[in-house]
This record gives structure tokens, sequence and C-alpha cells, in this order.
């Protein structure tokens, strides 16, 4: 490898359309002349802006270009995958090559036995105006003053106040030797407020993050006043709040992010990649029960403008909704093209990767669980002493099925009540989603999702989670 | 690059540049199950404007072109650059550099890859009828080049290749929860690697936790292994971080700097240019070269990491460090860190000790560490000890605060250790609190 500064690049300004047809053709022609059972191949550009704020003052304005290719080439149950950001013909040629010899494969002249590609369904073509529409820096940058400027008027104690903005601009064409072949325009958004407030030795880090998809106004329509409002409110709660006493409670998890215990207790462990490597408890398990009656789960890519929704997946394949746990009992894993071939368990959409350094996986979408028929008043109702889990920040899954996420904001539930003057932080929720899911035992019907991301074999994507409040009979509480 | 800049009335300029290739293999009970390779470039293109404000566009395309957009697009994000403490080049960017002597090893065939891979996991799956995947597993091997250039003339560059071999077998016996464990290894290249070390500590790890019980709930002294002491230091790091303590989110303050933050038995060096550092770089993101920083010295403050902007800003005749990553806002973290410590409490023992704990490996450090707060609360693995016996922890947490773990600091036990984050012995901490999966 050398280092140089003038490769003969393609540049990034080229567009991804029906004029990149002959050059994929070409190189489809060339794998399936190799031998290969399939191939496919994945281009991308991108346009991202992030921007910070910083009390006053914009610290941050960070615009990136990016573009390159993922080739995939498939073997029998194995496969070969090659990125490159250099897309002219050779680099591309030669990243066929690698994906190739990966599988004892070699460019022949052989004939090769497909079809060609399909006509090119564009998705993308009714938002070509997207990016143009999307905030400019200068909008932008206002619209982050605005969102520091309400943390003052509504924080008590505020030693920092931070606002972002990031916008993801992506248009991806995949082209496979089945005889896909499919363009899309993805827009992602995120914004996020953060204070840290203290006071003496107390202190106390808020954040509220939210995201939308496809949707260039998002910022503009932020409700700044509200979310200021609602994160120096949980900032004023949790400065003198105790730490959460360790130990097995009844819990009540809140709606919209309080689904990130289903995503990483149980939706990791239904995607096919956790079949294929043998690391799923519950790979035999379709048509039995799993999980309390009362919880019905679903995985789905369509929901108009939430973060985890495409008009294809990372495949070209149009998403669907899927039904994954239907009262309790298992219906279906997500999967991926690989995932078909090694598992058996049909494509569902679920192809998706961070960029075209990554080959697709089976990941998740909006994952949620469904709403159910009672209050979330008689979920705490229900409980003598417990807790209340408001605000939930990360979590993760381990190879043998264990979760944990972090509670950012908590209060006691006691006789019924909740105890709104009893905050509580430090609290993190650790459990394995064969003992955890049967405790599922009530669901509320204010079903909401929140967007957030999942980093995972294919990297980090876009997904949301969400629920309607649930109680948890029973959870470990790690405090102090 | 030049050309164009004085074109667009940029004078001042740096960019930075770093090119990969990367190749790594999976495989799955006695197959190849995926092979990767990528060709990888990012550049860095950082502008000042007329009036002293700095733009940056980060992009991967290096063509003539290519560059071009990405000077004309930082040079419009210029007009937003912070007015209050706009970076500068770093004075240190022309300095000479010591090169570090790191040969640069061969790439292999990416068969002899998935041979060696292959290998390994038959060794783990041999290891104990009871592990019956090593669903986490890949051997890669790299090559980077770093370029830092800028308007002032300074010329950096550095090859590097690594290689990392990483393990992690699950196992399961009926009737009881699967348990996992994992080793990882790096080198400057495959040849390098410690593969028979990699699967026997693999396999150990993997083993020792079959035989499981849970943990009462309660105060314990716990023992940190030089891994999970070093991840908790690393989730810490904006202790040490000047940018942070300007920010406003650091647990220190200028005001720190000859305080006792931690047990007067603990010394933490950051060392990018230590031997055990593989690929270490040679410069950072500003072109200041990496040097020896003592951090903390019986556990005093003793320095902040700092780049040209912090540096200047404290005023107190501190330098960059070699810590700085190229940004519109500029950012600091510890390259690699070397724990020393003294004995302290030499009754406390892995090989002796009852009804202490010891910590394999933390996990969920993103969602469990509170950093601007001190707090954290964090899954574990590890064992409960009686008397040299380990039993294996079935599923607990660990919770403090850092400020009053690092002075609860008992106890060093063991020469220190190298992990791909650094180096440190054992580290005995009294006072956190476990919690039990009942």
């Amino acid at each position: 490898m050398s280092l140089c500064l003038d490769p003969p690049v393609t540049s990034r300004l080229d567009p991804l359309n029906e004029g990149w047809r002959p050059r994929l053709e070409e190189l489809l022609t060339a794998g399936m002349a190799a031998g290969a059972d399939l191939v496919e191949i994945f281009v991308e550009r991108n346009d991202h802006l992030s921007v910070l704020a910083e009390q006053e003052r914009i610290t941050s304005v960070s615009p990136a270009l990016g573009c390159g290719a993922g080739i995939r080439v498939f073997k029998g149950n194995c496969d070969g995958f090659a990125a490159t950001n250099d897309l002219s013909g050779p680099a591309l040629m030669t990243a066929l090559e690698q994906a190739l010899a990966m599988l004892g494969l070699c460019r022949s002249a052989n004939a090769s036995r497909w079809q060609g590609l399909a006509a090119l369904q564009d998705y993308g073509s009714v938002k070509e105006q997207w990016l143009k529409a999307c905030p400019t820096v200068p909008d932008s940058a206002e619209r982050l003053r605005e969102a520091t400027a309400a943390l003052e008027r509504h924080g008590r104690h505020l030693q920092v106040r931070r606002a972002s903005y990031a916008r993801d601009w992506q248009e991806v064409l995949v082209a496979a030797s089945d005889g896909t072949f499919a363009r899309d325009l993805r827009l992602h958004q995120t914004t996020g407020l953060t204070l840290l407030a203290a006071d003496g030795d107390h202190r106390a880090t808020i954040s509220r993050r939210d995201g939308r998809a496809d949707d260039p106004h998002f910022l503009a329509n932020w409700p700044v006043e509200d979310v200021a409002v609602s994160a120096g409110r949980s900032a004023g709660k949790m400065l003198y709040a105790d730490f959460v006493k360790a130990g097995d409670y009844p819990v009540v998890l809140a709606n919209r992010f309080g689904g990130v215990i289903f995503h990483e207790a149980c939706g990791h462990l239904l995607e096919t990649t956790q079949v294929e490597q043998g690391s799923t408890p519950f790979a035999g398990n379709i048509g039995q029960t799993i999980a309390h009656p009362a919880v019905t789960a679903v995985d789905e890519g369509l929901s108009p403008n939430s973060f985890g929704s495409m008009a294809m997946d990372d495949e070209g394949m149009a998403p669907q909704r899927t039904v994954l746990i239907q009262d309790g009992v298992l219906q279906c894993f997500l999967s991926d093209r690989a995932g078909e071939m090694r598992t058996g368990h049909p494509r569902t959409g679920s192809g998706r990767r961070q960029n075209h350094g990554y080959p697709a996986a089976s990941r998740m979408r909006n994952t949620f669980i469904a709403p159910g028929p009672h209050k979330p008043k008689e979920l705490i109702g229900s409980i003598d002493h417990g807790l209340y889990c408001k605000q939930m920040g990360g979590g993760s899954v381990g190879p043998t099925g264990q979760f944990n996420f972090a509670v950012e904001e908590a209060y006691w539930i006691e006789n019924g009540c909740l105890r709104e003057d009893k905050p509580v932080k430090g609290a993190t929720l650790i459990g394995d989603a064969v003992t955890v899911l049967p405790r599922i035992s009530m669901c509320a019907d204010d079903n909401a999702l929140a967007a957030g991301f999942c980093g995972s074999v294919s990297g980090s994507i876009y997904v949301t989670v969400g629920q309607p409040h649930v109680k948890v009979d029973r959870i470990t509480v790690g405090g102090r | 690059m030049t050309e164009d800049a004085s074109r667009m009335g940029l004078a001042t300029w740096d960019l930075g540049i770093t090119c990969g290739n990367d190749t790594s293999v999976q495989v799955d009970r006695g197959e190849p199950k995926q092979r990767k390779a990528r060709q990888s470039t990012t550049a860095m293109v950082r502008v000042w404007n007329d009036q002293g404000l700095v733009g940056i566009t980060s992009t991967n395309d290096l063509s003539t072109p290519g560059l071009r957009a990405a000077l004309a697009s930082a040079q419009q994000a210029s007009a937003f650059g912070d007015a209050q403490s706009p970076p500068r080049l770093s004075p240190q960017a022309r300095d000479p550099l010591t090169p570090l002597h790191q040969p640069r090893q061969p790439t292999l065939p990416m068969q002899m890859l998935l041979e060696r891979l292959l290998d390994a996991e038959r060794q783990v799956l041999n290891g104990h009828q009871a592990i019956s995947t090593v669903p986490y597993n890949g051997l890669a091997q790299a090559q980077r080049e770093r370029l830092y250039i800028n308007s002032a003339g300074a010329l950096r560059h550095q090859s590097t290749t690594s290689a990392t071999l990483w393990l992690y077998p699950r196992a399961e016996e009926a009737g009881r929860k699967p348990r996992g464990a994992g080793a990882v290894r790096l080198a400057a290249g495959v040849d390098d690697l410690d593969l028979e070390g990699c699967i026997a500590e693999a396999t150990e790890r993997t083993i020792s936790h079959l035989d499981y019980a849970p943990i009462d709930t309660g105060v314990y002294t716990v023992c940190f292994s030089p891994e999970a002491f070093l991840n908790l230091l690393w989730a810490f790091g904006s202790m040490v971080n000047a940018q942070a303590v300007l920010d406003g989110i650091s647990l220190s303050r200028r005001s720190s700097l000859g305080s006792q933050v931690a047990s007067p038995l603990l010394t933490v060096t950051d060392d990018a240019r230590h031997p055990g550092h593989v690929a270490a770089p040679e410069f950072d993101g500003e072109g200041t070269p990496t040097r020896r920083l003592l951090l903390i010295e019986g556990g005093r403050l003793r320095h902040f990491l700092h780049s040209e902007g912090t540096a200047r800003a404290f005023a107190d005749g501190s330098m960059a460090t070699g810590h700085a990553n190229l940004g519109a806002k500029v950012t600091l973290g510890p390259q690699w860190l070397d724990v020393e410590g003294q004995r302290g409490d030499s009754s406390l023992s892995c090989e002796t000790s009852s009804g202490v704990v010891l910590i394999d490996s933390l996990s969920a450090l993103h969602a469990g560490v509170k950093a601007s707060q001190g707090s954290f609360s964090l899954p574990f693995d590890g064992w409960l000890l009686s008397g040299g016996e380990r039993r294996s922890i079935e599923a607990a947490t660990v919770a403090g605060d850092i400020r009053s773990t690092l002075q609860h600091v008992v106890a060093c036990e063991g020469d220190p250790q190298c992990t791909p984050s650094g180096r440190s012995p054992h580290v005995w901490v009294e006072g956190l609190t476990i919690t039990g999966e009942a």
C-alpha cells in the first residue's frame, strides 16, 4: 500500500442511477463467470453534517462527505466480502477479485448464467430534493442556540448546556446477480439536549435525544421548549437523588425508550445472525411460548418517519411488518440473505449495515412491544414496593443472552403510588431473556417509539425501540 | 492542495489522512464463515479563514475534485467557527520526531488466516465438552498509513501493521445457563500473535465460569484484573482531560493539579510509545509528537492531557502532549495507560484471600458509566474467592464512585500485565457494592 493523493477515483459527485448499470453488470457477469452462486454490490454516497452548541456558542460544525462500495460473493454456505471507497472501474474489479479469491474463485472466460439486472426500482426518485430542503448551517446553529437558551430558562444549577444536531444523507444503489437493482435515498436527523447540573457534590447529567427519518423539516419542528422543560425538570429531580438500593424489585418501565429492554433482552436473540452462531436460546422455539401471554412483539420497517423505517433494506428488499412474538408465542426470526441461506428462515427485509464497509446482517428496525389493555396507573397500582424507570440509558446483550441496561431517571413506587418525591439514580437492570420475558406481565395502552442507535456485527444503524408502559414482576436492580 | 488553498485565499490549513487495508476471517464450528477485506481512506481538512476562524470537513475521496470539494466545504464551515477559542496549528508539529522502529510485518494470505483460526477454534472446542461454539471469533490483520501536513511546512508520515485474534467461546451444560468468556491478542503481525496463549486463556476463562453460583448483594473488597481496571480508568479519562476541564464536564478542575486524587499506592502514566502498545502512534491528530506523560504520581494529579488549544487556554506553561484528535472542536483522549502500583496490604492475594470478589471483565461501560458525575454501575464477569478457590459469580453488577474507588485502592498485586489498552497489575479496592442476581 502506498499513500497517494491523486488516485483515479471516481468523483463522489457522480450520481448513483441507471448510468451505473453497465459497470455493475460487468462486475456481476465477471463474478458469476468465476463460479459464484450469487454476487451482490452495494454502492453509496453520503453527506453528513453535525453541529454542536455549548452554552451560547457554536463550538463545532463538522461536515463529512463519503462514498464507497461493498462487494459480496456467495458460494455454498460461505461468503467473501470486499469494500473500497474507490469507485473507479479498476478498483471495483479489484475488490470483486479479492472477494472471489476469498472463496477460491478467480475470473475466467466461462459464460455466466444470469439474466442481467431487472429494471431499476428507484425508491429515491421522489426524494431528490430532501438534502436541499434540510436546514442550512446558519439555520441549524440558530435553532441550537435557541435550545441552549431554553435550557437556561428551565434549569437550575446548570454548569453545562449543550445542544446538538446531526444530519445524515445517504444515497444507495444495490445490484445483485439475482436481478435485484434498486436505489434509495435515506435521510436521518437527530437532535440532542444535554445538561449538567451541579450543586456542591451533587451532580446530575440529563440528556434528551430525538430522531426522525425522511423529514427535511424535522429540526424546524423540534419542540425545543418542551424538551428543555422536560430536561430541566428531570435535572431538578435527579440532582439530589439518592443512589438506588440494590436488590430485586418489581419494576414499571415507561413507554418509548423503555423498549430498549425488549431490544436488548430479546430482539437481538431473534436475529438469524444469532441462530447461525448458536448464541440464541430460542433457535428451535418457533411456535413455543417464550414470553408471558401479555407480550406481543413486532419488528417492522414501515412506520412513516420512524428511525428504523426504510423503503428497502440494504440488500434491496422492501421491508415488512414482522410479528416476532404473538401472545407470548415465538412466531418468526429476523432474516437477511445470508441468514436465509444458512438457517432457512425466510428473508424479512432486515438486511442492514452501517455503510459500504460492512456486509449486511439481520438487524432490527422499529421494534416494539404491542399495547395492552391497561392504563399505566394500573401497572403502578399493582406494586407495593418497586421501581418506576422513567428514562433509560443504553444497554447491551452478551453472547450468553445476559442483558443489561442503565436507568437514567427512576422513582420509587410505594403502596401502589408513584413517589416523585423519591427519585433514585445509579440503577442498572440485569437479567437474561429466558428468565425475564415470562415476567413481563402487564402492558399498558400507551405505545410509543423512540429513536436510537444499535451497534452490532454490521456496524451502527438507525433503529427505534418502543413499548407501552410495561410491568416486569421481578428483575435484578444493580445499585449501591 | 497548496495551490487550491491559495486560490481560495486560505493561507493556513492542515490535513490529516489515514489509509488502511484490512483483512479478516471468521469461522464457525470447523467451517470458514466469513472473509472480509476493506480498503479505506479518510481525510480531514482544516482551514482558517481571514478572520482566523476554523472550519473542517472530512472526506474519503482523495481525488483532486474530492479534496477541492472538501476544502470548499471547510471554508464554508469556517464562517461558523468558534471565535472564542479557535485552535491554531500545533507549534510542535514540526518538532523532530523520534521514530518508534516498528517493523512492518507481512500480510498473510487469507487462506493462512483461515487455517490458523480454524485450528484455534478446534483447540478451544476440544478444550471442554461443554464448549460447543465459539460464536465470536476472528483473525484480522491491518496495514495503516497516517499522514499529517500543514501550511507551515509540517510533514508527518507513519506506517504500521497490526494483527488481532479474538476468541469468545460459549459453554453450556444441561439445565444450566450458558456461560462465556473470551481472550484477545494483538501483535504487529499474525506471525507474532500469541495464538496458544489466547486459546488457553479463552478456554480456561470459559471453563472457570461453568460452576457458577449467585452472590449475595453487599459491600465487598474487590480485586480488578488488569484489563478491568484499565477499562475503568479509560471510562473516566475525562478526569485528566484538559478539554473536559475547560468544558466543565470533568471531575477535575485546573486547581486539581497536585491534589490527592487516588491512593498513594497508584502511579498512572500515559505512554503512547510503550513497546507493548501495538501500532503505537508517533504523532497525534495535530501533528504533535507523542510522549510519555505522568498523569498521577503516588496518587497526586500531576498533568492533564493537552491539545494545542487547551495548553494555550491554561496559560500555565503547559504544552500539547500528543493526545489530540483533529476536529472542528479538538478532542483529547489517552493513548495507552501504564499503571504502576505499590504492594500495599500484602495480606490481600488472589491465591489466599476469602470473601472477596475478583472482577475479570466489565461490561456495558458505554451505558453504566457517568463520567461527569463520577458514578458507575456495571455488569461484570468474575469470581468469589475463598482461600484461593474461585467460584464463578452467576450475574452481578459492581457500583461505586470513581473518586472513592481510586482513593480506596488498598493493594496492587503482581507484575503489570500488558493488555490492548495499557498495562496494569491486579488492583484491590475496598468498599464496592456488588449486586447479585437472585
